[in-house]
Formats: structure tokens, C-alpha cells, sequence
């Protein structure tokens, strides 16, 4: 211990030698965490609109196909010629959107948001371990968003070929106009957000491990910390085989090897490449694909943790047990990810293999639903708007993880396998469940963040109306994939048999476009209260982590002199001998107390 | 102009938005304390919202279930299907049940312990013995699905029949479906991509022996109650061929070749009369005399359900489930390799 607190004292010296700070190394190039967690989450939230924004589109297209939008032409120009929308254009809306939600929004505007902010304000640090990798984590993101954003502007259009970009659609121009130049800039934009995602990663482990503070031994740590930690794992253990498989796809596209082509005439032209094979790529992007679902999870579920556990005035229910399942995923997140593959050609066997390891993970998920909801029983529930939402993940997290049951079952999968039944769940497990966790967490630390409060009211009219509509967008569309509905058809009207499905898809797109406008109120609420609302007290949720501590003025190195220390769990809500209904981490054990 | 007062319109919107927001907050502040402290009246009325939602979740989901379970495609044509539906069943049942179990409590939990500044919460950290139940017993259930499940998917992927299955190809490129049947000997020549010339679109070697009795066609016709092996190839990118009707499905990769097995048990004219298929097809059919659209009549049908480009959405192909000697009808019309190229 005695050498962190060396290396604190050192932070703090070095803190007063560079105390004048200009615009841009207070806000452009900052290397203080807590700026650079607001840097990402305010990028995330633009990402967030346009990928939400795109989902309205393409909503538009599937409730009313005959009817033309002057507002689509505005957005689209030559892809939605007098307002009808070009089949080209919509496989390119749901790839982008796809890969915007799951990459920025939820991997970056989450985790690189709340990693960032609460890491050293929780554990007891003065930074994370490096500020300048921190720093650059957060402008290679920034690159990759830019290109990701131009990329929508070239002549051929963005990639197409669904997020997952599987070869060889993705991977010849000649099989699909998305398959140009856009398809280049995309790889290219994940490269770089895989280079920021692993700086970032790297550094929360390294902050995690060595900076805690005295007295904060890992079975001390707020869940959220060690949902960030396994999380970093996770991103460190397999973005790199998506860098891989990005690469080796670069080569193909622009080199002319052949590591996912064989036997291919496309638009008439016989290609020379042999040998190569798909299902390598899918194994490769999958290898990262499944546990990127925990990456995007995880950390929603440590913000509920703390959240429901805060404003239900009473210690997080079985916390060695939470601890024990976010490691039992994790592991078990690395061995499934064939379970996207049972209908590839890959050969059955491995499909047996891959449904037991994927339903054995019901089982961790469970024991978290459990404890939940044993934290709310006999608690005494501060309903905040964070609240609202950490109880909403709760429940989307049971609605969409129940359907996992059906599609991690092989033989169940082949008949539903990439129809809307799919989509539901995906959607409602990993999609919602992460928003509202990471909703919650902007509503829970607005005032660390901002030093204001948000208003409550508008964050009650937000949560209800998004709710609402994200079971009313999703819910139904486990029916029409009960249809047999495949995803990704720009129309269903070629199909007779789907033309009873259409009045179902009015009312989800109706459902899309309140949820849509209804985050406006998100946003102004967010905007106004950085500038105009209410300043914070010192632990506006009485909360008893670290961080609310810290003095509600921002400064470098967090805390002014010492760095307190740490004398028991953080979950000392309601104990009994005690007055108020919290203690803090910071208190000291009373004579004969247990700790937990 | 018009973007110029569209601009000038939302930032006077947002501004007046801003400035109401501002008088609420004070009035607010009049009356009690800052705006966003929670108030037992707002935990009170939030508790009661989430109790509402509960309910109001649980009676919308029997209200789909009721207004949309005829949506569900219709009974399985094939003898794997049946299993299938069956495992599909005992899983739905389970997760709705337990669906219909945690959600009431959730929200039933939300409201009943709503905060009130007069109580305290129970101090209750951990309990062994009831985080040791919710471990086993869905371990137990999972167990039971696995098993189940593995069962299933096996007999499904390695059926095992004695008659020896009939050799049919789906060859598929954008945007369009091919089959070539394997003819007398019940062996697919050799075929690869490079040998496509002209009329010989599928790419089929006329120097094998054994491509002299295929034929090609361009609707799948099947007899009834003979197993058939489907061995998928794909000219350009990745297809999968859906069949959802016979709950199979396969993709269709460049560079190798995949398959599937499944017996059909009901033909086309027996399905067009099944109570649920006839329902399905009069309210369809209601719907596209409303439009002035060609009616509709029951067919088993094979679609793409991996995104393979502009035309994704309509790549399609017909199947006919006949008797046997209707089948054998319909091979004799078609001409052979031999025959054609």
C-alpha cells in the first residue's frame, strides 16, 4: 500500500505544476478522466441520434412501403428519389445503425463514459494509471466516429451487408453498391475504434488492479468496478480477433488474397480466388461478437447494481454471488459463440457443443435477476428516474434473456434463426437492457459530471415514454418472427404470406418513432441542466461510494490532500445501530461491528 | 428561406421551452424543496405507474397472444418439424411461465415497497441457502432442455432412415434459386462455378457419368413422405435457403457445400386444406381483394434469409409436395442434361 500512496502524492504534486490549464487541454485534449468520460459520452450521444434516427427511417419504409416522404428525400437525397426509399439505401440504414448502436453508443458512449468517470473516483485514484493513453483511447474513437460519419457520404453509399459484414457480400464491390468505398471506410473506422477501445481497456485493468485505495480490497470494490474490470477483459481478450478478421477482410478487398473467397462468379465475372472460406470470417468476427454482447452488458448491469442498491436504501442482495455470476458470464462468454453459426455448414457436433455452453449461461443470469429483485423486496425504493430505469433494465433483462433459452437451443434456432424473433431478442436483452443502464447511469452521476441536477419531472416523462414504447416496438416482433418474417427485407410484399403481418409493423414503427422524439426530452433536459439547473450537493442520493466524496467542484487528482481511505463494503445501507440510512465506505467500523 | 425559419422557429422553441422550464423549477422551489429531491408523493405516484405497467404488460401480452398466435406459421410439413414444434412448445411454455412469474413481482416489489420517508429498509445482505435454490433449480430445468434439446437437434441433423434419401440441389446466386435433381442414379454430377458457359448455368461437368440424368428446374417438387437430402451450393455470396414451413433451414456458402435432410409429410393440395391454413389464406386474401391485388394461394415456399444484396427481399422459389406418382408425372416433363446442353 505504501507505494500507492507515493504514487498519489507524486499525482498530486505534479497536479500543482501545471494548475493553469488553457481551452484546449481543459476540453480538447484533456488527459483527466473526467473530462474524458464526458467527452465520451457526449460523442456516444451523437452517435447514438444518428443511429436512432436512422432506425426511424427504416421504420418508416417497413410500416408504409407504398407511401412516399418528402422528409427521407431530404435526408437521402438520391437514395430516396421523390421520397421512396431505395432498397440499397435501407440494407445500408439497418448495417449503419447496427454497427453505430453496438460499437459507439454501447460499447464507447457506455462503458467508455462510466469506465472512465467512476474508475478512479470509486477505487481512490487521483487519474487513471495513464492519462495519455486515456487520452488518446478517447481521440481514436473520435477518429473512428468521423469516419464512420463520412463514410455515409460517399458516392456508392455506406457498407450494406449488415453489421456483421459478413464476406463475400462485404467483400466485392461488384456483389453490392454498399461494397465500395463505404465497405473500406468502415473497416477502417472499426480499426481505429478497436486501437482506442484496447487503449482504454488496458488502462482501466491497470487503474483497477494498482490504484486502489487503502482499505479497498477487491471484495470492497462497487460492483460497477468489477463490471468495468471483467468488461476490460473481455474487450482486451477479443477485440483483437476482430482486428483480425478486419484486416485479413482488408486484404481480400483491396490485396487480392483469399482468405474468405473461393469459387465466386459475381455479376457475371469469374473470380481467381480459391481456397478461402466465409465461415472463417464468421468464426473470427463471432469470437468477438458474442462476448461484445457481455462488453455492452455488463457494465448496464454494474450501473443497476448500484443504482438499485442505492435508492432501495438497502445492500446490493448476494454480493459475493454478483461478483461470482459477471465472472461465470464472462468465462462463458468466450465459449459460445458458435451458437450464431448452428445453420452455417458448421458441422452438428459443434452445434451440440455450443448450445450447452450457450444455456448454461441462464443460469449466472438468473442468480442476477434473482438478487435483484430480492434488493427491491422490503427496501425502501427512492423511485428517482434512475431508478425507474435500472428496474426497467431488470425487466427487459428477464423479458429478452427468456428467448435466449429458445435460440441457444440448435434445433429451436433453425427455424427462427434471422427473423424478427431474433431481432426481438437481441434487441430487448442486450439493446434496452444497456440503453436504460446507461440512461440510468447519466441520470445517477449527471451531478458528478456536471455539478448540476437534472430535472426530475422530464426524466420521468422520458423513462415512461421510452419504456413503453421499447416493449411496444419489441414485444410484437417476436410474433411476426413466429411468421417466419426473415430480418433485413427492405419489403414484405413479395411474400403474400406476410401481408397479415403489416398492421403489427404500423404499430412497432408507431412505437419507434414516439420512443424516437420521446429521447428529445432526454436531450433538452441533459443540455439545459449542464447550464441551468440546480447545483448538486455533495451526495444528492446519499450514496456511500467514494465518489461522492470527492468535492462537487471538479479538480485534478479528485480529491484536495489525502485520498481517503476505505473501511468497509459499499453497501452499508439501512444497517441497523446505525441513524442514517447509509454509511459510507470512508466510515470506520464501530467497536464489535462486522463488516459484511 | 424556409430551412432559415425552420431554424430560426426551433431555436425560439427551444428557448421558450428553456425559460418554462426555469419558472417551474422555481415554483417548485417555492413550495418545497429543490426540484429533483424525490418526494414520498413522487415515489407514491411512480409505484403506482410501475404496478400499472405490471399489469398493464402482463394483459397486453395475453391480448397479443390472443389477437396474433394465428400470425404463427401453420403446422410443420415434415416429420423433424413435428419434434421440433414439440421441444419448441415445452421451451415456450417454461419461459412464459416464468416470464408471467418474475415480471408481476418486479413491478409488484416496485410498488409495494415504494419509498416513504417514515420507513427504513430491511437490512438483509445475503442468504446462502435461497441463492443456492436459484442456482440449482434453473440448473436443473436447463439440464432437462439441454438434454431435450440435444436430442432433437441430433435426430434433426443425422436422421437416420433406411430408405436412402433422394439427392436434390438448391443452387443459389443473386437473386434467384436453381435446383438440379439427380436424376435415375440418384448421384449429382460434378459441378463447380468455372464450368458455367452459356446454357449451362449452374456449372454441371457433361463429362461425368453421373450429370447425364439431372435436370434443372426452377420450382422444387417433392414426393410426399420420401426423405430428401438438399445439398446447398451458392455462385457469389452468402444465401441461406428458408423453409419455414418444413422448419429447415441452411446457409449457402461460396466454396463449399452444405446440406440438409428432412422428410415432407403433407403434400400441397392436403396443407391448402387445413382449418388454419384455410383461415390464414381467406383473412390474406381479404386483405389483397381490399387492395385489388391477385389472390392468394397457399404454397410452401423457399426464401433467402441471409442479406445477399439489392434484390435480397425477393429471392424466392416455389415447392410442390405431391404424391408420388404425380411426382413422377412432373420428372418425366422435364428434360435432362443431356437432353438440354
Amino acid at each position: 500500500m505504501a507505494s500507492h500512496d507515493h504514487a498519489n502524492d507524486h499525482a498530486h504534486d505534479h497536479d500543482h505544476e501545471h494548475h493553469v490549464e488553457n481551452f484546449w487541454t481543459k476540453y480538447i485534449f484533456s488527459q483527466d478522466h473526467k473530462m474524458i468520460g464526458k467527452q465520451f459520452l457526449i460523442t456516444g450521444m451523437f452517435m447514438g441520434i444518428v443511429g436512432v434516427f436512422m432506425s426511424m427511417m427504416f421504420r418508416l419504409q417497413l410500416a408504409w412501403p407504398d407511401q412516399k416522404f418528402a422528409i427521407l428525400e431530404t435526408f437521402l437525397g438520391k437514395w430516396a428519389p421523390e421520397g421512396q426509399m431505395d432498397p440499397n439505401i435501407y440494407m445500408a440504414l439497418v448495417t449503419i445503425h447496427g454497427t453505430i448502436m453496438v460499437f459507439f453508443v454501447l460499447t464507447a458512449g457506455l462503458s467508455g463514459t462510466f469506465s472512465n468517470l467512476l474508475i478512479p473516483l470509486q477505487i481512490g485514484a487521483r487519474d487513471m494509471a495513464s492519462g495519455f493513453l486515456n487520452m488518446l483511447s478517447y481521440w481514436f474513437f473520435a477518429a473512428s466516429s468521423v469516419v464512420m460519419i463520412v463514410s455515409l457520404f460517399v458516392e456508392t453509399g455506406p457498407a450494406s451487408g449488415g453489421w456483421t459484414v459478413y464476406p463475400p457480400l462485404s467483400a466485392l464491390p461488384q456483389a453490392m453498391p454498399g461494397s465500395g468505398t463505404g465497405m473500406t471506410l468502415w473497416l477502417v473506422s472499426m480499426t481505429l475504434f478497436i486501437a482506442g477501445s484496447l487503449l482504454g481497456s488496458l488502462n482501466y485493468i491497470v487503474t483497477i488492479i494498482n490504484l486502489r485505495t487503502k482499505g479497498m480490497a477487491m471484495t470492497r470494490l462497487p460492483l460497477t468496478i468489477w463490471a468495468f474490470l471483467v468488461t476490460a477483459i473481455l474487450g482486451v481478450l477479443s477485440f483483437p480477433v476482430l482486428l483480425s478478421a478486419a484486416l485479413l477482410l482488408m486484404f481480400d478487398r483491396l490485396l487480392g488474397t483469399s482468405f474468405y473467397l473461393s469459387d465466386i462468379m459475381v455479376a457475371g465475372e469469374l473470380l481467381h480466388n480459391e481456397g478461402g472460406s466465409p465461415v472463417l470470417y464468421e468464426h473470427l468476427f463471432w469470437f468477438l461478437g458474442h462476448p461484445e454482447v457481455y462488453i455492452i452488458l455488463l457494465p448496464a448491469l454494474g450501473i443497476t447494481s448500484e443504482v438499485i442498491a442505492t435508492n432501495a436504501r438497502k445492500p446490493i442482495f448476494g454480493y459475493r454471488a454478483m461478483i461470482g455470476s459477471i465472472l461465470a458470464i464472462a468465462f462463458l462468454s468466450f465459449i459460445v459463440w458458435g451458437h450464431h453459426m448452428f445453420i452455417t455448414g458448421m458441422n452438428p457436433f459443434l452445434g451440440s457443443v455450443f448450445t450447452f455452453t450457450t444455456l448454461l449461461i441462464a443460469i449466472p443470469s438468473a442468480v442476477k435477476a434473482f438478487n435483484y429483485i430480492t434488493t427491491l423486496w422490503k427496501g425502501n425504493l427512492q423511485l428517482t428516474p434512475a431508478m425507474l430505469f435500472s428496474i426497467g433494465l431488470v425487466s427487459t433483462f428477464v423479458a429478452g434473456g427468456l428467448t435466449g433459452i429458445i435460440l441457444g437451443d440448435s434445433a429451436l434456432d433453425i427455424n427462427v434463426h434471422d427473423t424478427y424473433f431474433v431481432v426481438a431478442h437481441f434487441h430487448i436483452v442486450m439493446g434496452l437492457s444497456a440503453i436504460f443502464g446507461m440512461f440510468a447511469g447519466v441520470y445517477h452521476w449527471f451531478p458528478k459530471m456536471y455539478r448540476r441536477m437534472m430535472n426530475k419531472t422530464l426524466g420521468y416523462w422520458h423513462f415512461w415514454l421510452t419504456f413503453i414504447s421499447a416493449y411496444g416496438v419489441f414485444f410484437p416482433m417476436h410474433f411476426t418472427g413466429l411468421a417466419g418474417l426473415p430480418r433485413r427485407y427492405y419489403s414484405n410484399a413479395e411474400f403474400p404470406i406476410f401481408d397479415e403481418l403489416q398492421d403489427i409493423n404500423v404499430i412497432i414503427s408507431m412505437f419507434a418513432l414516439i420512443g424516437g422524439i420521446a429521447q428529445l426530452i432526454f436531450i433538452f433536459n441533459f443540455f439545459y441542466s449542464m447550464w441551468r439547473g440546480p447545483k448538486a450537493p455533495q451526495n444528492p442520493w446519499k450514496s456511500n461510494t467514494l465518489e461522492w466524496t470527492a468535492p462537487v467542484e471538479h479538480m485534478h487528482g479528485n480529491w484536495p490532500g489525502e485520498i481517503p481511505s476505505v473501511h468497509r463494503w459499499p453497501y452499508d445501507y439501512s444497517k441497523p445501530g446505525y441513524d442514517e440510512d447509509f454509511v459510507p465506505q470512508t466510515t470506520p467500523l464501530k467497536d464489535g461491528e462486522v463488516g459484511h | 428561406m424556409t430551412g432559415l425559419l425552420m431554424v430560426v422557429v426551433l431555436f425560439l422553441a427551444v428557448f421558450a421551452a428553456a425559460q418554462i422550464m426555469r419558472i417551474y423549477e422555481l415554483s417548485v422551489k417555492v413550495r418545497q424543496e429543490e426540484e429533483y429531491v424525490v418526494t414520498d408523493k413522487d415515489n407514491s405516484n411512480q409505484g403506482r405507474l410501475m404496478l400499472l405497467f405490471g399489469i398493464g404488460l402482463v394483459v397486453s401480452f395475453f391480448w397479443m397472444v390472443a389477437a396474433w398466435d394465428e400470425l404463427a406459421l401453420p403446422k410443420p410439413a415434415s416429420l423433424h418439424g413435428v419434434q421440433i414444434d414439440q421441444l419448441w412448445d415445452i421451451s415456450m411454455g417454461l419461459i412464459v411461465v416464468m416470464f408471467l412469474i418474475i415480471q408481476p413481482i418486479l413491478f409488484w416489489f416496485s410498488y409495494k415497497y415504494r419509498g416513504n420517508k417514515a420507513n427504513k429498509a430491511t437490512f438483509y445482505a445475503h442468504n446462502d441457502k435461497l441463492e443456492l435454490i436459484w442456482t440449482i433449480v434453473p440448473a436443473i430445468a436447463l439440464a432437462v432442455l439441454i438434454i431435450y434439446g440435444l436430442t432433437t437437434w441430433s435426430n434433426t441433423m443425422n436422421p437416420s432412415t433406411d430408405e436412402e434419401p433422394m439427392v436434390v440441389e438448391v443452387y443459389a446466386q443473386q437473386f434467384k434459386w436453381t435446383a438440379r435433381y439427380s436424376g435415375e442414379d440418384n448421384t449429382l454430377g460434378y459441378a463447380n462455378i468455372r464450368l458455367i458457359q452459356g446454357a449451362n448455368t449452374v456449372g454441371v461437368d457433361t463429362n461425368d457419368a453421373n450429370s447425364g440424368d439431372d435436370f434443372v428446374a426452377t420450382e422444387i417438387h417433392l414426393p410426399v413422405g420420401k426423405p430428401v437430402l438438399f445439398k446447398f451450393r451458392s455462385q457469389d455470396v452468402i444465401h441461406s435457403a428458408y423453409m419455414p414451413h418444413f422448419r429447415a433451414q441452411m446457409n449457402c456458402v461460396p466454396g463449399m457445400e452444405t446440406h440438409f435432410q428432412f422428410t415432407p409429410t403433407l403434400t400441397t393440395a392436403e396443407i391448402r386444406q387445413d382449418p388454419e391454413v384455410i383461415a390464414k389464406v381467406e383473412r390474406i386474401n381479404a386483405i389483397r381483394s381490399a387492395k385489388g391485388q391477385e389472390l392468394y394461394e397457399y404454397d410452401y415456399i423457399l426464401m433467402c434469409n441471409k442479406i445477399c444484396g439489392s434484390a435480397h427481399y425477393n429471392m424466392q422459389m416455389n415447392i410442390v409436395v405431391e404424391a408420388q406418382a404425380d411426382y413422377d408425372a412432373w420428372v418425366k416433363e422435364q428434360k435432362t442434361i443431356a437432353e438440354t446442353l
